[in-house]
């Protein structure tokens, strides 16, 4: 490299950071696609300033609370499509059998969810959308939590949604919904074949639109491009959701990213804060993943390098670390955790 | 007996994708006297597996939050 090339490299990585103190720090707007690609691009040595500066901007825009959430699979396995990371797809060998959740199983994991301090709860069901026999149990399910005296704030994810389907929900009181665009919408085909990335967006706005809080975020490390993670940034900042939940793969077993790479640690962190300085107002949730790419150490990083929210205990059909973990971890931090009265 | 996360006997092939960090994410699939495939339900805070054979195990009660 010349000088004169390496200086113009130099100005520009340091450009981007001054660039997003002034721009989001200061006056609350998102990076763009081409900024966030030159956030990721940065070298490894600026990855402590990246981070404390998305840390700054997540305390100026959302503050130092934390929301903590409890997930729970309703309906798990045999779900007709192809998204070629999931377990739960019927179409890959994968050693994940179909299972029912009760309703005296759903009630037990809201009020575990509940115990932990938690303040959301999301029930999730493998399914491309429900059908009555599934909108029927979540409504039995919904009433029983409520019957049981747990004031925890219901949300779901059951795949794609009807306009009908969508006022049902609303009716039964789910405050928010969870569909995941789950990567840039250039390398969404590679991913997922029996259903379009569309689809998934024409869901979100629907529930957009009825009122509910929109949760959208994915899974980074299934093959995409640098370019792509940015364009996934950028196309989510353009849907504004509340929340963004980040997971990184954990390849499954079975499927087609069975033996896919883990994303490295450093590289997760970057993702972290460069969604932070894409979505600045957004709650961004740690999810899936974590514990296998980042350890107990770059959790702590990443919450103090943009994330303010957490899915603690186990995910839908993967084990996460205790809860007492995480809550012990935010103690440390001193962050505290998000109490229903703020959320209502 | 055989392997809970692949189902292959314990004593033969090659178990190294069935140990370390990403195994420990994993709940049992595979029953251990029969190899065959569980119905597995994981909850925030434990797992249940139900072999039609020999019945369920469960994680370890949970302690420390509830
Ligand atoms: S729609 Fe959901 S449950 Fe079904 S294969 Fe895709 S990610 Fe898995
Ligand atoms: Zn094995
Ligand atoms: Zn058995």
């Amino acid at each position: 490299m010349t000088a004169a090339a390496e200086r113009t490299q130099h100005s520009s990585t340091e450009d981007v950071l001054a660039v997003a103190r002034e721009q989001v720090l200061d006056r609350g707007t998102g990076l763009s696609q081409e900024q966030v690609l030159a956030v990721l691009e940065l070298a490894d040595d600026r990855l402590e300033d990246l981070l404390a500066l998305a840390h700054e901007v997540r305390m100026r825009w959302c503050g130092p609370e934390v929301e903590v959430e409890g997930i729970i699979s309703l309906k798990t396995g045999g779900c007709p499509e192809d998204c070629h990371f999931c377990s739960q797809s019927g179409r890959f060998p994968t050693p994940v059998r179909s299972a029912w959740l009760d309703i005296p199983g759903l009630v037990e994991a809201a009020r575990q969810t509940a115990a932990t301090g938690a303040t959301e709860f999301c029930i999730v069901a493998a399914v491309r959308g429900p059908d009555a026999r599934l909108l029927s149990q979540v409504r039995d399910g919904v009433k029983a939590i409520r019957e049981s005296g747990n004031d925890i704030q219901i949300a779901c994810s059951l795949g794609m949604l009807t306009q009908e389907q969508v006022d049902e929900l609303v009716a039964m009181g789910v405050h928010r919904y969870n569909h995941n665009l789950e990567t840039a919408r250039s390398h969404f085909p590679n991913v997922v074949t029996t259903h379009s990335w569309e689809e998934r967006w024409d869901t979100l706005r629907m529930v957009r639109a009825a009122g509910m809080e929109v949760c959208s975020g994915g899974i980074l490390g299934m093959g995409e491009t640098t370019e792509q993670r940015a364009e996934f940034a950028a196309q989510l900042a353009e849907l504004e959701p509340d929340e963004v939940p980040m997971n990184f793969l954990i390849p499954q077993p079975g499927t087609p990213y069975e033996h896919y790479e883990p994303v490295e640690g450093r590289e997760a962190l970057k993702l972290v804060a460069a969604f932070r300085l894409a979505m600045p107002r957004t709650m961004l949730r740690f999810a899936g993943g974590r514990e296998l790419t980042l350890g107990d150490l770059g959790a702590e990083q990443g919450m103090l390098g943009g994330i303010n929210a957490i899915i603690v205990g186990n995910y839908l059909t993967n084990l996460g670390r205790p809860a007492q973990r995480d809550l012990d971890m935010l103690a440390d931090l001193k962050m505290p955790i998000k109490a229903l009265a703020d959320s209502l | 007996m055989y392997c809970v996360h692949c189902g292959r006997p314990d004593a033969e092939g090659d178990h190294s994708g069935c140990r370390g960090v990403r195994a420990a994410l994993e709940p049992p699939r595979f029953c251990a006297e029969c190899a065959r495939r569980m119905v597995v339900q994981v909850t925030p805070v434990g797992w249940s597996a139900r072999c039609s054979r020999h019945g369920e195990i469960t994680s370890a009660e949970p302690t420390s939050v509830v």
